[in-house]
């Protein structure tokens, strides 16, 4: 058992660390593709990279219900923590989360899913946090829409293999779909749903 | 002294959480409104409070802030922002418009370029480009929903009708991403080419409204238009008085109560660096013209 005491701290400054932070997370969104990196340092819990918890503590409170993936859901430490820093409440429906945070992106179910928004309200939408093994090697993408000057390209190894595939159903539903952001240690990556993205690879 | 102790930048945190989630949502929908919860703030509304809270939820203690209200930096409302922000966050402030990070203005955008450092915060008044023409909010939303901005053509065209060219001359609509028609603010038109694959993050607040959007950089904004009534930026055809600017947009400001007028730069930083750098206009003070005189 975890005692309050023994949770990761949260941020240190907490005005500054958010704000530092958010800015990381605006610029990734503004210019998708671009790696940007999280300065504020916070405790996390396992299972959880720095990114992600610095990323909980700026954006998660009790107005956004939180989905977890099985590995977040069944750590302790984990929904204690959220709890104890955010007072985010975790939720079994994933089509009412404001957030889903993925641990494991081999267990990503499918983005059908997560709340999409309506035509009428498409902010309404799921914010996927999914944590990738790294956001400067692996394969190559090609990426083109807002944000960026013609066309970027991004190098992460992700699971699950075809996240790019699945995302596509960004082009027909828009302006509902799905946000996605990139975590790999204190990288930051966000890919929104005008993002259009092509695997380069042979 | 028992002045209160506000947070940094002046709102709690959790209204800056709700804003910042709200501003992600609005850059990953270019030009789609998001309702928020708009705070009352020390101001009242029509002074730039969705701005203000735009700013307040961005702005870090690295940032240099400018702000302008009608191209100028030296009105009431810029002023009173600009030691606003200086006093609840303690950041820097300038009036040049290159060294700045976070511009919040009020109906213009400068007319020196935007880098890729920076993100202009616009205050917005009426955030819905159809709500002249369809009073419910419930039928705008549907509206923008399907797309259906069937409605903003015939007002145009009503302008070509009756006065032969299209008379909007601010807060002209445009068409962001090929998608949401989205109201500017009220700039000028002469600014809305500026939008269209900025540099520059582009965030809008409207305080009273309760709404904030976005265009993100490197985003095709479109002035709406006819094939046969192309959009033209409107500039009154004269050089600025002061520093001779064949490009800028200008104001026309009276100057007796004979008919006298000159026309100047609505942006007084572009229009001091120029006069810093040697233009002069028909009219330029007398401090410029002794200056050169004692120099030469």
């Amino acid at each position: 058992m975890t005692t309050i005491a023994e949770l990761p701290p949260g941020f240190v400054d907490k005005v500054l660390s958010a704000q530092s932070t958010f800015r990381s997370v605006m610029d990734a969104m503004a210019r998708p593709g671009s790696v940007q990196r999280i300065v504020p340092m916070a405790g996390a819990p396992a299972t959880m990279m720095r990114g992600t918890a610095a990323i909980a503590l700026t954006l998660f409170d009790h107005d956004t219900p939180l989905w977890l993936d099985a590995r977040m859901s069944e750590s302790s430490d984990v929904t204690k923590w959220l709890k104890f820093h955010t007072g985010a409440p975790v939720v079994q429906d994933s089509s009412i989360a404001s957030f889903a945070l993925i641990s494991d992106g081999a267990t990503l179910p499918s983005l059908e899913r997560f709340a999409l928004g309506t035509n009428e309200y498409p902010d309404r939408s799921t914010t996927v946090i999914l944590q990738v093994d790294g956001l400067d090697t692996g394969r190559s993408f090609e990426l083109r829409g807002p944000g960026i000057d013609g066309v970027t390209m991004l190098q992460a190894s992700i699971r699950p293999f075809d996240l790019f595939e699945r995302l596509r159903m960004n082009e027909t539903l828009f302006p509902r779909g799905i946000d996605l952001v990139l975590v790999a240690d204190d990288a930051v990556v966000a890919i929104p749903r005008t993002t259009r993205v092509e695997s380069k690879e042979s | 002294m028992n002045a209160p102790a506000y947070n940094f930048a002046y709102l709690d945190e959790q209204t800056k959480r709700m804003i910042r989630r709200a501003i992600l949502k609005a850059i990953a929908i270019p030009g789609y409104q998001v309702p928020f919860a708009s705070r009352e703030m020390p101001m009242p509304y029509g002074w730039g409070t969705g701005g203000v809270q735009v700013t307040a939820a961005i702005l870090g203690p690295q940032d240099v802030l400018k702000v302008i209200d009608q191209g100028s930096d030296d009105t009431t409302n810029a002023i009173s922002i600009r030691k606003f922000f200086a006093k609840t966050a303690g950041v820097a402030t300038t009036t040049a418009t290159e060294e700045a990070t976070v511009i919040q203005t009020r109906h213009r955008i400068p007319e020196t370029a935007l880098h890729a450092n920076q993100v202009l915060v616009y205050q917005v008044p009426i955030p819905e480009p159809l709500r002249f023409l369809e009073p419910r909010e419930t039928e705008t939303r549907r509206m923008h929903a399907l797309a259906e901005y069937g409605l903003m053509h015939v007002k145009l065209y009503e302008d070509i009708a009756r006065f032969g060219h299209i008379a909007t001359a601010y807060a002209y609509p445009v068409k962001v991403n090929a998608r949401y028609v989205m109201d500017p603010s009220p700039t000028p038109k002469f600014d809305n080419p500026k939008m269209d694959h900025s540099p520059a993050l582009q965030l809008f607040g409207a305080g009273r409204e309760k709404r904030i959007y976005a265009i993100p950089p490197y985003t095709k904004v479109v002035s709406l238009d006819f094939e046969d009534h192309p959009f033209e930026p409107y500039r009154f055809n004269a050089p600025c008085a002061l520093c001779a600017a064949e490009n800028s947009y200008l104001d026309e400001i009276v100057t007796d109560d004979k008919g006298g007028r000159m026309f100047v730069c609505s942006d007084t930083d572009y229009c001091e660096g120029r006069q810093a750098a040697g233009h002069h206009g028909s009219l330029s003070a007398a401090p410029y013209k002794e200056k050169a005189g004692s120099h030469g």
